[in-house]
């Protein structure tokens, strides 16, 4: 309800001020007949500007200290023995009391003498402050808004002011990217060297163990957390998915590209692009309930014990999630190939299977492997499939038909989603995350230099 | 340069040219092997989406129907009860007439109201039929007795009256009745005893079961005592929220970003070094921005965990990128023509970017926005690192509230130990999520081409 | 510079020793074309051509860009076939044999008849396998030394051996603009073509790179049937023996170079050799 009445009335405050300008600069033209140098809106526009900044800060300044100062105020109005006496609990159950009993809602059961007393002052101290605010951030607009009524004139560049602002402000939208790269890195970071505090980072990175004692609070125990089996793990199911994606894929990419026929082409790139519209979730649940099984009752058939959620279903579950990743890559990776090597080698007698193995894969593989390297980065980084398909089972082996655990499964398992930033059992989450994080980003610079060298080439 | 008089080859052209043409059947085979292959590719990716979407179909159609049981309820006043309900006028104050109203409430909610089903079960199968309280009340979902309280709560004046009422049959009655699970099988490994298994089939022959459309798995919150009247309805508004959390952060501030960048932004090695960045950032798995989320906004700004303001402000950041790359995209798309043309008219940069560029550039933004914002509706894994997964059974009233998403529901649902009746369910929520997606999708397309046409 | 020099002062000689009317009417018909036309989609891009061509001389077609000169060109080694939508209609005959038959293999065709770009496209390989890759793929040489051989004699052949026998394994990129368009020639005459396809093959070249290509192109004849596409009158005069002059997609004028040069017959042909159409 406040909300609203501030946010109306700080309405009516922009509309006043760039009506003020507007009307202001719209009677320069009248009495003096001369050029002005921007239109009305800008100068209602930064008016407005000059009104609404003072009064957003001062509510601003409030929304921030309001909250302490209020309740600063409750806790003034308990008599102190009362105070010393309650806990922490207590206090608080008391102020949301003296609270209920400010806004008229009531409490049930007895009401104490000091918490009416305090409740009544609270009333009138909420109120105050609500009309103090408005007061002061009103009459900050007013001053600012009369200051900018003042400065318009003929040659004030309004619109160069007004045109300032919105450059800052867009620039002040691309800095979010990189507070986010800054955030990332900084949470990261830091709660990774909270955790090489409870465990050294040569056990971590070079660990063969992974074993976390979930929920133990004895100092000392914790269990042991040792990268290895997740980072192979990891690399196993990306190994099976790319060799699943990349031939599909890249063939894909080339039929498409140089065979198939412009309707065809038309019909089957969107279908086979949904595969990268479809949630990873769903991939999972198709690998879980599908695949899995299948792959394991195929391999029952020749005599390969195959488990249904294992490094193979996820992996190539995962792979069939990249098919359309890797084939729109290659799809344009290919069509940057200048038309002139393919006519040459057409020119020679080359059959078109010919000038693509031997031509045109051949110029194009920078990009192709670029684009590769890019899909690995996806698929190292990829979380649910792995989590219902790949069996969580962190053990270094080399058997794809087993479960295995990776890098994100962990992630998964170990950060859950409660906020005890304080033992290693959680705090391994961000160690496993900056691990990932420069993996894919080192993987992901790599490729896009690569890709950039490629294109160059043909520029 | 003298011409060098050595022959090219030994052959003379016609035989040349029989040596090629006797090369050419293994090469054309070659050719057409290769082109087989691609040809097999594109059939196997295709292949996959097929066998994808069936499968899923085939497994959640299922689920969109329910099996609703139709009974006479009799609010005995022998079974039921209670004191008269209070009214506010008999109270001093508002809080007071709370607390009554709320003892009331609990002394109807402490009936056994279990009694009431029970009767109603026993007067609707054959009179005589002999079977045990226990198994018998397995026949009706659990929430079967919320579901006639509330009834009696809403009306009070039901008391001593008889009322037809629908109440859903067990998850593991619909497991019998559709088959979900194998009806050979024997009794130890059934989830249902002989008597109440044959009592159901006699339900479903006489028509006390029936089956119906099942609305309630859109119009429902997640339960988890009452599995067949578990619905996506808290998911749904979980999602909701954050998608117009997205909408509203992401949209502006991406579409600002690109517009500094492409056009304002002096060609320095800051600029390229947000450039990077940001490409950079496209490409950062989504998991890591969990991990933001968790330490950022949770640990250290302390906002409520689970709540679809983390959820969406995460998603924010990871669409981000797309929108900003997207729009820089068209942006850069814009011809020369319309810029120097706005310019030399005497505009203003400012005017002439959002004046003349930005409305051309329109529809390929609305299409990447639409598109990035239903891969962050299908995105699960950094809303599982926020506690997402928390198990809600209400619907989120604000996007302060605890909530869940509608992926994520897929994945607590997947996980639910009773895999008879929650795999048709979570594909069938998984139909759901892709309807939306589709939609959106759709409404991408649709919108672009006709804003197109018109540009 | 010295050497240069006289690559220049040769060519003029070469020049001057052509332009012999008398050089071309004895020599036996390679190519004969008849009411070819090219569709693109509805467009229509040749308007029936019809035109004989010599054995082992060089012939040129002449006249402004889009006029279809490169374009007929390209429908001498069924090029136009990679192209979508585009639809060749009439008959072209080599040796009696009509090239559009579809019995006829494409494949082989072009192993008879080569082609160098307008643009120099040495592919990304080294500069001993480009020149090897037509003799690989078609199977022309039964062993390492065959290959060498052929290397080596096409290279002579195009006058690149000398400049670049040292670095045969470096990348064919590497090379200079010109010394990659003769890469391109040896690379088409390694596969023993009967016929060379020329479309501009100078004109993304330097002046001087130029007069070695064209007096490459003038030794040439001696061996093989050329067709040269230029859009340089001069380049025509000097290198060919028979020119044809095209304009919106007809054939205006064909004959004697010299001929052609000095009594065109046409209204058009004159005025496109006063340089009024451009």
């Amino acid at each position: 309800m406040n909300n609203l009445v501030i946010a109306a009335l700080l309405l009516v405050l922009i509309g006043l001020a760039f009506q003020t300008g507007w009307s202001k600069s719209g009677s320069l033209v009248t009495a003096k007949g001369v050029r002005v140098h921007s239109r009305q809106q800008y100068h209602g526009s930064l008016v407005a500007i000059w009104a609404i900044i003072p009064a957003l800060v001062a509510l601003a300044l409030w929304g921030w200290f309001g909250g302490d100062v209020t309740h600063n105020y409750i806790v003034g109005q308990i008599p102190t023995d009362t105070v010393l006496a309650l806990d922490q609990v207590g206090l608080n159950a008391t102020i949301a009391r003296i609270r209920a009993l400010a806004s008229g809602y009531g409490v049930a059961g007895d009401v104490l003498p000091y918490e009416q007393a305090a409740g009544d002052a609270l009333r009138s101290f909420n109120f105050l402050t609500f009309v103090g605010t408005i007061v002061v951030a009103g009459a900050l607009g007013l001053g600012g808004l009369f200051l900018a009524r003042n400065r318009i004139d003929v040659r004030l560049r309004a619109r160069n002011e007004v045109e300032r602002v919105i450059n800052l402000l867009l620039l002040a939208c691309s800095a979010v990217a990189i507070l986010t790269t800054a955030g990332i890195v900084g949470s990261l970071v830091t709660e990774a060297f909270k955790f090489f505090t409870f465990v050294s980072p040569l056990d971590f990175f070079f660990g063969t163990v992974w074993s976390p004692l979930n929920g133990s609070t004895i100092p000392g125990e914790y269990g042991s957390y040792g990268l290895l089996p997740l980072l192979v793990g990891t690399l196993m199911i990306t190994a099976i998915a790319m060799l699943v994606a990349v031939p599909v894929g890249l063939m894909a990419a080339i039929y498409l590209s140089q065979y198939a026929h412009r309707n065809f082409r038309a019909v089957a790139k969107p279908i086979i692009e949904v595969l990268a519209g479809i949630p990873t979730i769903v991939f999972g649940f198709f690998a879980l309930t599908t695949v899995g099984p299948f792959l394991r009752d195929a391999g029952g058939t020749v005599g390969l014990g195959i488990n249904a959620t294992s490094a193979l279903t996820a992996g190539v579950v995962m792979g069939i999630m990249i098919i359309p990743f890797v084939s729109s890559l290659s799809d344009d990776i290919l069509n940057q190939v200048p038309r002139t090597l393919r006519d040459g080698a057409y020119g020679l007698g080359a059959t078109k299977s010919e000038t693509i193995r031997n031509v045109l894969l051949p110029a194009a593989l920078p990009g192709i492997v670029g684009a590769f390297l890019l899909a690995v980065s996806r698929a190292v980084g990829e979380t649910m499939i792995v989590v219902l398909a790949a069996g969580n089972s962190p053990v270094l082996k080399g058997n794809p038909f087993e479960p295995v655990a990776t890098i994100t499964v962990s992630i998964v398992n170990q950060l859950t989603g409660d906020t005890d930033f304080a033992g290693p059992q959680s705090l391994v989450a961000f160690a496993l995350g900056l691990t990932l994080f420069v993996l894919t980003l080192c993987l992901n610079i790599f490729a896009l230099f690569i890709v950039r060298k490629f294109r160059e080439q043909y520029e | 340069m003298a011409i060098d008089t050595l022959p090219i080859a030994k052959q003379t052209p016609a035989e040349r040219t029989q040596v090629v043409h006797d090369g050419l059947r293994a090469r054309h085979l070659s050719e057409n092997i290769f082109k087989g292959l691609g040809l097999a590719a594109i059939i196997l990716a295709l292949g996959f989406v097929a066998l994808l979407f069936t499968d899923i179909i085939r497994k959640g159609l299922p689920a969109f129907t329910q099996e609703n049981m139709h009974l006479s309820v009799n609010f005995d006043p022998a079974i039921v009860k209670v004191d008269p309900v209070p009214i506010r006028n008999g109270f001093a104050s508002e809080a007071e007439y709370q607390a009554a109203s709320l003892k009331w409430q609990r002394s109807v909610a402490l009936l056994n109201w279990n009694k009431v089903v029970e009767a109603s079960l026993r007067a609707a199968a054959p009179a005589g039929y002999e079977i045990d309280t226990k198994d018998l009340l397995t026949i009706a979902e659990t929430d079967a007795r919320h579901e006639i309280r509330e009834r009696f709560v809403a009306n009070p004046t039901l008391l001593g009256q008889t009322v037809d009422i629908d109440v859903l049959a067990s998850a593991s009655a619909v497991n019998w009745i559709k088959g979900n699970i194998d009806r050979s099988l024997q009794d130890s490994q059934q989830q249902l005893s002989p008597e109440a298994r044959s009592l159901i089939d006699t339900f479903v022959e006489n028509g006390v079961i029936s089956r119906g459309f099942a609305w309630s798995i859109l119009t429902n919150v997640d339960s988890r005592a009452a599995p067949a009247s578990a619905g996506l309805a808290g998911a749904f508004f979980g999602s909701l929220y954050m998608m117009i959390i997205v909408i509203l952060l992401a949209v502006p501030i991406g579409v600002a970003s690109a517009i500094y960048l492409e056009e304002f932004a002096p060609k320095s090695k800051v600029t390229d070094f947000i450039e990077v960045n940001i490409n950079n950032l496209a490409a950062v798995p989504s998991i890591v921005f969990g991990l933001l989320g968790a330490a950022v906004f949770i640990n250290y700004m302390h906002l409520p965990i689970s709540a679809p303001l983390v959820g969406g402000l995460v998603l924010t950041l990871m669409t981000l990128p797309t929108i900003i790359i997207a729009t820089r995209g068209a942006l850069l798309g814009v011809s020369p023509a319309l810029r120097q043309a706005a310019l030399g008219m005497g505009a203003s940069k400012t005017q002439m970017v959002f004046h003349h560029v930005l409305p051309v550039t329109f529809p390929s933004i609305l299409t990447a926005t639409i598109i990035g914002v239903a891969h962050a509706l299908g995105e699960t894994a950094p809303l599982l690192l926020i506690g997402m997964k928390a198990f809600v059974a209400s619907v989120p009233a604000t996007p302060m509230d605890q909530a869940t998403a509608l992926p994520v529901q897929i994945y607590l649902w997947q996980g639910n130990e009773d895999r008879n009746f929650f795999e048709p369910r979570t594909a069938a929520a998984i139909m759901v999520l892709l309807a939306f997606m589709i939609v959106l999708n759709g409404i991408a397309v649709y919108l672009r081409s006709r804003l197109e046409k018109r540009a | 510079m010295d050497v240069l020099a006289g690559k220049i002062k040769m060519t003029q000689q070469t020049v001057n020793s052509t332009m012999n009317p008398a050089d071309m009417l004895d020599r036996p018909i390679r190519l004969t074309a008849k009411d070819v036309t090219v569709h693109y989609g509805a467009k229509q891009a040749l308007h029936g051509i019809s035109i004989n061509i010599p054995d082992r001389a060089v012939t040129s077609f002449i006249g402004p860009s889009g006029c279809g000169k490169s374009t007929f060109l390209r429908c001498i080694n069924r090029m136009n076939d990679t192209i979508e939508g585009a639809r060749v209609g009439g008959t072209i005959k080599l040796d009696e044999q009509d090239i559009y038959d579809p019995n006829l293999d494409v494949v082989e065709l072009r192993a008879r008849i080569g082609m160098v770009f307008q643009k120099p496209n040495p592919f990304p390989k080294s500069i001993y396998e480009n020149v090897a890759y037509g003799p690989k793929i078609h199977g022309l040489a039964k062993s390492k030394t065959d290959m060498d051989e052929i290397v080596i004699s096409s290279l002579r052949k195009a006058g690149l051996f000398e400049e670049v026998k040292d670095r045969l394994n470096e990348p064919g990129t590497g090379l200079s603009g010109g010394q990659q368009q003769r890469l391109c020639i040896a690379r088409a005459i390694a596969v023993g073509p009967e016929v060379i396809l020329m479309d501009e093959p100078c004109s993304a070249l330097d002046p001087i790179a130029t007069a070695i290509i064209e007096e490459l192109i003038d030794e040439l004849r001696e061996n093989y049937t050329i067709v040269i596409v230029t859009h340089s009158m001069q380049q025509a005069a000097r290198v060919s023996q028979k020119t044809a002059f095209f304009h919106l997609g007809n054939l205006i004028e064909e004959g004697v170079t010299e001929d052609i040069f000095t009594n065109p017959v046409n209204k058009q042909t004159q005025d496109y050799i006063m340089g009024r159409i451009g």
